[in-house]
Order: structure tokens, then C-alpha cells, then sequence
């Protein structure tokens, strides 16, 4: 039991395409007939089952729209005790907020993406400095005058 | 296919970056799901046990609080087992559930210590950062690929 435990694993299907919609990646999982566990959520998929299977689903998920789809794999299977806000009394699962940071940024990387597929040549970016201590004092002091 | 430690260890974009470009993302959540499946006595296997803080013992002095040894009996045998790394920094979520910056800090230091190829950026804020981010990431690993290929 243990070793075939040990087989099983959690991938989180994110979606964060124009043109795929996360019911659109559930509909081509249901749509495998493996044996796989699936669970919707807000921001894609939770795909859960052993490891080769689970790989393959994904891999066909992904080719939706691969520069807009990301995956990540997952501790713990969707539903678990340990973690399932549902057991928890609510509020987010621990790790979500760090998940749905990243999430905001998916829209920014797919297109990045793309632009390095289509060897977009990188523009020079200027980082904005840290602000000077002398210039915020003069702030400070034209503010405080009046 | 190069194995890639990733900071921060759970982060979804570098994990999904590494695997895009054909390496293996070396990653908090296997270390979890490893945890989590093992069988021992604590059941349901979940909580840092006696034993972590030892493991923990080879990364971080024994004065060191606890919970920098238990979370770098996590995140330790994963700088050990890199050939390459990748540290983002400026990631806001370094204040949550991530937020040892004791255990940050010695996870950086570990991984900068060690004689591998090792990429540091900070998370875009804007389109420009953005590509920038991906391209440097994408350069990268690929040639982490040429160089075990000429290898």
C-alpha cells in the first residue's frame, strides 16, 4: 500500500487563456477516461491519480493553449483532511495566497511566452531606482514649508 | 535534464518555467507530498516530528530555533540534490506562510555556497519586467541544456 501510495500524485492545471476556459480543460480531462480524480476550482483544475496518467492528461490540457496553461504539482490531494477548508471551519487553504499572487501574474508570463517563442527581440527595461535619502529630505522639508 | 532548486521552493511560475524547458524542478510541494505518504507513527503523517529538527541539524546550528531546523529538514536535502538554482526575490508572499526569513536567508546562503549555476531575479511588476523575466529564465535553462549536452 505504501509503495503504491507513493504513485499518486496531485497536479494543480491553472488556466489563465483568452481562448480556454477552465471548464473547457475539465470537459478534456472527463474526456480521457483514465482513472483519475478531477476537482474544479476558481482559477483551473486539480487533477489527482498516478503519476504516468496523470502526466499524460496534463500534457493534453496543456496543449490547449500551452503559453497561457500552467501546472504545478500539489502535496496534497484535493479533499485531503489535513488541508480541506471544509473540516477547517472555511477561510483559505494554507498556501492559496501565494498561489493566487502568482495567478495575477500568469496574463504577464503567457504573453512573455509567446514574444520569446516568436524571438521577440528584448527591449532594454529601465528599473526604477530606490529613492535617494537626500531627494525624500528635500521632500519632506518643501512639504513641510508649506 | 538538469535538476533546478527553486526560491521560493513553492512557487508555481518557476516550477511550471523549469518543467517547460525540460528540467526537473526541485520543489517544496514533492518534499510535502513525500512527507505526507510516508507511513511512521504519526498518523496521519503531517506534522514536523522528533526526528526533523535532527535531520535539520546538518543545515543550521543547534542553537537555531526549531523551526528553521524542521523547515530545512524540508528544503536542505533539496539544495543538496541541485545542479542549477533559480532565486526570485522581492516575492511579497516571503511575509506569509513562507515568512521564516531566518530559514530564507539560510536557504539562500546554502544555495549561493554551493559551486552550481545559480540565476537570481526579482518577480516582475510590469509587461517589460515581465518578458525580461521569462527570457532571462528561458536563457538560462537552456543553457543548462547545452552545457550537459557538451558535457
Amino acid at each position: 500500500m505504501p509503495g503504491d501510495a507513493q504513485d499518486i500524485i496531485t497536479k494543480i492545471v491553472i488556466i489563465a487563456s483568452d481562448s480556454v476556459l477552465p471548464i473547457d480543460a475539465a470537459i478534456a480531462i472527463y474526456g480521457s477516461e483514465n482513472e483519475i480524480t478531477i476537482k474544479e476550482t476558481c482559477y483551473g483544475t486539480m487533477v489527482t491519480g498516478p503519476r504516468d496518467v496523470v502526466n499524460r492528461v496534463v500534457t493534453n490540457v496543456v496543449s490547449l493553449d500551452r503559453n497561457h496553461i500552467f501546472v504545478k504539482e500539489r502535496g496534497f490531494p484535493p479533499g485531503d483532511d489535513r488541508r480541506c477548508r471544509s473540516g477547517r471551519g472555511g477561510g483559505p487553504r494554507p498556501g492559496f495566497h501565494f498561489l493566487r499572487e502568482e495567478v495575477r501574474m500568469l496574463p504577464m508570463i503567457g504573453k512573455a511566452l509567446e514574444d520569446y517563442e516568436k524571438h521577440v527581440p528584448l527591449e532594454k527595461v529601465t528599473h526604477p531606482g530606490k529613492l535617494e535619502v537626500s531627494k525624500l529630505k528635500r521632500i519632506i522639508e518643501s512639504e513641510l514649508t508649506r | 535534464m538538469v535538476k533546478v532548486f527553486i526560491y521560493p521552493t513553492n512557487s508555481l511560475i518557476l516550477s511550471d518555467l523549469v518543467e517547460r524547458f525540460g528540467h526537473k524542478p526541485l520543489t517544496m510541494m514533492e518534499q510535502v507530498r513525500e512527507k505526507i505518504t510516508t507511513v511512521g507513527i504519526d498518523s496521519p503523517p503531517l506534522n514536523i516530528t522528533p526526528e526533523d529538527p535532527k535531520l535539520g541539524l546538518k543545515y543550521a546550528a543547534v542553537e537555531v530555533p526549531a523551526g528553521v531546523r524542521g523547515r530545512m529538514s524540508l528544503v536542505g536535502p533539496l539544495i543538496d540534490e541541485a545542479e542549477a538554482a533559480i532565486i526570485v526575490e522581492d516575492a511579497a508572499i516571503s511575509f506569509g506562510c513562507m515568512g521564516c526569513a531566518r530559514t530564507n536567508e539560510l536557504t539562500k546562503y546554502l544555495t549561493r555556497k554551493k559551486d552550481i549555476p545559480i540565476l537570481e531575479l526579482v518577480y516582475p511588476r510590469s509587461e517589460e519586467e515581465g518578458r525580461e523575466f521569462v527570457y532571462r529564465i528561458a536563457d538560462f535553462l537552456k543553457s543548462l541544456s547545452g552545457k550537459e549536452e557538451s558535457a
